[in-house]
């Protein structure tokens, strides 16, 4: 009983940082049918930056915002200098050119950072929760409020702001949303600008938990890629249960099965599930028009 | 009487591929041809795939892993020729892909990135874990394909980089040959009219389900093909081999250099393996430089790198 606790408990932190992850992926994908394989990179940035910025002498806090800032602003720029200019092109030339953005910020980021493992301290200390006998590191909560804060913050961005409709309407149709007055490209960016920025404090909260380092971008970007897929591309409540079903499956694979192959019974898994639901778990069916 | 542009493509290769060695400084030049052409015999079979059908996969290497272990592993255990072990790789791919591949490519646009990627992953965790069979991360040995010494005994005699050079062009070659030979044949058409529109191609008849598996098993033998030389010629090999990263630099080269272009996609091979070469001299800025380049051509020249050229050229002249 206290071991299913505990590979729960471990499955929904490592879950809460893919459904981040998913989650930026979802809000690009929504506002300009990109899939951004950089997404992984924010996460690299976020932890990166905070951790030189406090290593310089800043208080934590105040390097996590820090960083937060910066990312979402490479993200912008990301979007104005290589998006916006290739739009309309086909997915394999998108695919590439987010690929290219996340070598091209790997190298930057190795550049002018380095390439060793950081690590900063826990928000509340490293000493473990007692819960019916299994544990939780407390920066663990800090993860698992970051996932819930940022999705209601979102659910309620879109369902109760002006700005949020608008990016829903230009998600739903580009030229629609621009005769209302919309303007598209300032929906596109304020989307990468939020995307880089959770992306980012996903890095800032995990980084205590699992280290960084300038190359731990792919990892990241692949499980949160395959949990926004799981969950169904392009809606918010998929990413956050696509992520958190994806490290709950890898926990338990990990527990009852076999550690090497938790990362294998995952992608099995979401074969499966597109196998038998080709939109992913909460897609609707896209109609195809003649 | 006219050259075709198919036999122009296939004369222009062949001159290029004999011709270079008079270029090369030193032996260390037929080796990276070599692994140019290993790499443009796989991404050729990606523009079937990609280029031809419309059709993305992000594990390719899969099957360049499976190829390759093949020929590591079934001359020991089976007793194979390395040789005989590359047709056996090449045949489980070409099965492997055909199983796989009906439910796979039901999926579209990046839900089909994701499935491919997950076969990829799969084969990738399968041959870096099973330590006992494959070594594991540590790679294993290949044997000696053995063709060196039997030129020799008719006379030929080649170094080891200039046997694999002229094998794996030799290779390329034919790979484009038959590939361009598919182009013009009705299936290439057919290929091409589902890549433009999968509902127009079936009102007028085409299977598109049998058509697009065809392209699948296709491109999935070229990649095993190019695994099993890649290994015959390191006579060594990691699970590197199937990782996500080689998926993603062959889908980049096919890309890069010109998507529905056989000599576009070599060249896209062709520069995207000589890039980090010459920039090892820059090493700090590899990957920077890298990255802009993939970002810069696809931005500014949509269609892929020969294309882009060609029709540049065609503008002045």
């Amino acid at each position: 009983m206290a071991e299913l606790l505990q590979y729960l408990l471990s499955g929904i932190t490592v879950g809460a940082v893919y459904a981040l992850v998913a989650l930026g992926f979802t809000l690009i994908y929504n506002a300009s049918d990109v899939v951004n394989f950089a997404q992984g990179e924010f996460v690299m940035l976020g932890g990166m930056i905070s951790f030189f910025a406090w290593q310089a002498g800043i208080p934590l806090p105040l390097a996590a915002i820090l960083a937060i800032i910066a990312t979402a602003a490479v993200g912008v720029l990301l979007n104005k200098l290589a998006i916006e200019p290739a739009r309309g092109a086909p997915v394999a030339s998108l695919i590439i050119i987010t690929i290219g953005a996340s070598i091209f910020l790997r190298g930057g980021a190795q550049l002018v950072f380095d390439k060793q493992l950081h690590r900063f301290p826990s928000f509340s200390g490293d000493d473990p929760i007692r819960i019916l006998g299994a544990t939780i590191l407390p920066q663990s909560l800090w993860v698992i409020t970051g996932a819930v804060a940022i999705f209601l913050a979102l659910w309620l961005f879109f369902a109760h702001t002006l700005t949020g409709k608008a990016v829903l309407a230009t998600a739903n149709n580009r030229i629609a949303a621009s005769l209302v007055g919309i303007n598209p490209n300032h929906m596109m960016t304020l989307s990468f600008a939020v995307s880089a920025a959770i992306g980012a404090l996903a890095g800032v909260l995990v980084t205590p938990i699992t280290l960084t380092s300038y190359d731990l971008g792919v990892a990241i970007a692949l499980k949160g890629f395959a949990a926004a897929m799981l969950g169904g591309m392009g809606i918010p409540a998929g990413a956050l249960a696509g992520g958190l079903l994806l490290g709950l499956i890898e926990a338990f694979t990990a527990g009852y099965v076999s550690s090497v192959y938790k990362d294998a019974v995952a992608f099995v898994v979401i074969l499966a599930v597109l196998f038998a639901m080709p939109q992913g778990l909460f897609g609707r069916k896209a109609m195809d028009r003649v | 009487m006219r050259l075709s542009r198919k036999h122009l493509t296939l004369i222009v290769l062949a001159l290029l591929i004999a011709l270079a060695p008079a270029l090369f400084p030193s032996n260390f030049y037929y080796r990276i041809g070599a692994l140019i052409f290993v790499n443009g015999l796989a991404v050729t079979g990606l523009v079937v795939l990609i280029g031809f059908a419309g059709q993305i996969s992000l594990g390719h290497a899969g099957f360049a892993g499976i190829g390759a272990y093949a020929c590591a592993l079934a001359p020991g255990y089976l007793g194979l020729h390395p040789g005989l072990a590359m047709l056996l790789g090449a045949m489980l791919s070409g099965g492997v892909a055909w199983l796989i591949g009906r439910p796979i490519l039901r999926l579209k646009g990046y839900y089909l990135a994701v499935a491919t990627l997950g076969f990829g992953i799969l084969v990738s965790m399968v041959l870096a874990n099973e330590a006992k069979i494959t070594g594991g991360p540590d790679g294993r040995e290949v044997a000696e394909l053995g063709l060196r010494g039997a030129l020799a005994a008719i006379g030929i005699g080649l170094s080891n980089a200039q046997f694999w050079y002229a094998a794996t062009g030799l290779a390329m070659l034919l790979g484009a040959w038959v590939a361009l030979n598919l182009q013009d044949s009705p299936t290439g058409r057919a290929l091409r009219a589902l890549h433009d529109s999968e509902i127009a191609a079936r009102t007028v008849g085409v299977d598109v389900a049998r058509l697009k598996l065809s392209a699948f098993v296709i491109s999935a033998v070229y990649a095993s093909l190019s695994g099993s030389l890649l290994a015959l010629m390191n006579r060594f090999i990691t699970p590197d081999v199937a990782g996500f990263l080689h998926s993603v630099e062959l889908v980049t080269m096919t890309v890069f250099g010109g998507v529905g272009s056989v000599p576009g996609a070599i060249l896209g091979a062709a520069t995207l393996t000589l890039l980090p070469q010459a920039l090892t001299v820059l090493q700090q800025y590899e990957n920077l430089i890298l990255g802009l380049i993939m970002m810069l051509v696809m931005i500014f020249m949509r269609d892929g790198l020969l294309p882009s050229i060609m029709r540049r050229l065609k503008g002045r002249g």
